[in-house]
């Protein structure tokens, strides 16, 4: 089991959207079982390609994912994982 | 038929004002805060939408079946997995550009343009697109096109003869125009006779820069546009372009070009400053309208500022209906007119900047 936590922007759009434990092998499997409760969210984290969003940030524990084209960074039980967006915009 | 609303799409929402009593007033203001790429009003359906261009999270599109009082987010246009704008390039939907109905005569049918080039079909109003291979794979896409103010190439106009729903037109920065008789099976280039100076060859067959394409509803194949090198109008349906510029008035470099409804001779365009600065011209607004197919140009500024602007518009932000014509600029000024652009009346010097308007 992985712990997900969400950056508030998102909430605009799921307002459901909690701190929720997955059980989940890895990242793309977290993404889609989220997808399942909150219909079309991975849409919005990733593209239709599965890469993820460039002004959107995965962290596992304190640390940036590496592999933002195809989601294999390592996930194991007690991570804790943060779906943020980058400071950008204007 | 009059408008009653006008749908201002801009940097931080989509924007509605209301005619009411002779008077154009500000209603409100939907998706607050986030870009909307183009708002279009569907007069086959009555349906509204908004395709969003979020920055963190993607392209979205939402559709109102009740003038905006309620939205519901559909999904979103998507190229089929393992698409490649260029080889090693995953094609991903990264702007909507243009959003049009498939005909009166085709309720619920939609086409899409966007950048990265991607033209997309929905038969279901929206419940689901689908990429129009035929354009996608057509053989000069990933020889010829490129990207112009974007990474990437983008489909910006999508005309539908009023006569004829499986004649279209779509005009692609940069490429030019391509034309289908057959409902998107197949395409044909029609650029013959635009002239293109940042090409090696200007009179290259694709590789051409149309702003913005129009046609006159009345009689379609009237065809004008607003290119990257001068005005442009076409009497056969695109089979040659003949240039209607004149520098002396500055009718040659801008973005968006508006076509009378009912007239093939009246046109309206907004000149700007030159492709290097693409500010307004001598730090004032104005708008250029030719009554006789281009041959002349009048230039009006009654109303409009003449000091100290440096606004231009895009692309999709002129507009009109019967008498009545309106532009948005990029410093988030909108202007009406009513006597067919001969005076202008300011309807707020403080919106964002402005990407879409449209009459409904």
């Amino acid at each position: 089991m992985v712990t997900v936590k969400f950056t508030q922007a998102l909430k605009r759009f799921y307002p459901l959207l909690k701190e929720q434990t997955v059980e989940a092998t890895s990242l793309l499997d977290v993404i889609q079982k989220l997808n399942i409760q909150y219909v079309g969210i991975q849409a919005y984290i990733l593209d239709e390609q599965n890469q993820l969003r460039k002004h959107v940030n995965i962290f596992i524990n304190n640390n940036l994912i590496e592999d933002r084209k195809t989601l294999t960074d390592r996930i194991k039980s007690g991570d804790e994982i943060y779906f943020m967006q980058a400071l950008s915009g204007g | 038929m009059s408008a009653t609303h006008l749908l201002v799409g801009t940097r931080k929402g989509l924007a509605i004002y209301h005619k009411k009593n002779d008077q154009w007033n500000y209603e409100t203001m939907h998706f607050s805060g986030i870009p909307v790429s183009i708002a279009y009003a569907d007069p086959a359906t009555h349906f509204w939408w908004a395709c969003l261009d979020h920055g963190h999270w993607g392209v979205k599109l939402h559709r109102s079946n009740n003038q905006g009082k309620t939205w519901e987010e559909v999904a979103a246009p998507a190229f089929p997995e393992g698409s490649e704008i260029k080889e090693g390039l995953p094609a991903t939907t990264q702007y909507i550009w243009s959003l049009q109905n498939g005909g009166l005569d085709r309720p619920g049918h939609l086409w899409l343009g966007t950048v990265p080039g991607g033209l997309f079909k929905s038969e279901d109003n929206g419940d689901s697109f689908h990429l129009v291979e035929s354009l996608w794979e057509e053989p000069t896409r990933t020889t010829d096109w490129f990207g112009a103010g974007m990474d990437h190439p983008g489909i910006h106009s999508i005309l539908i003869d009023p006569r004829n729903s499986d004649h279209i037109f779509v005009g692609i920065s940069c490429a030019g125009t391509y034309e289908s008789v057959d409902n998107g099976k197949s395409w044909t280039i029609r650029n013959k006779g635009l002239y293109a100076s940042f090409l090696p060859d200007p009179y290259a067959e694709v590789g051409h820069d149309p702003h913005l394409l129009r046609f006159c509803e009345a009689k379609p194949e009237v065809l004008w546009q607003q290119n990257h090198c001068g005005v442009y109008r076409s009497e056969d349906s695109g089979l040659n372009w003949k240039e209607v510029s004149d520098k002396t008035k500055n009718v040659y470099f801008g973005f968006p070009i508006e076509v009378s409804k009912t007239d093939p001779l009246k046109a309206w365009i907004f000149p700007s400053k030159s492709d290097e600065e693409r500010t307004a011209i001598n730090g004032g607004l104005s708008v250029c309208r030719t009554d006789d197919g281009g041959q002349t140009w009048n230039v009006f500024r009654k109303g409009l500022p003449q000091e100290a602007c440096f606004d231009i518009i895009y692309r999709h932000c002129l507009v009109a209906n019967e008498q009545t014509v309106a532009f948005g600029t990029t410093c988030g000024n909108l202007f009406i007119s009513e006597d067919e652009g001969a005076s202008w009346t300011c309807l707020n010097n403080y919106l964002p900047l402005i990407y879409s308007l449209q009459f409904v």
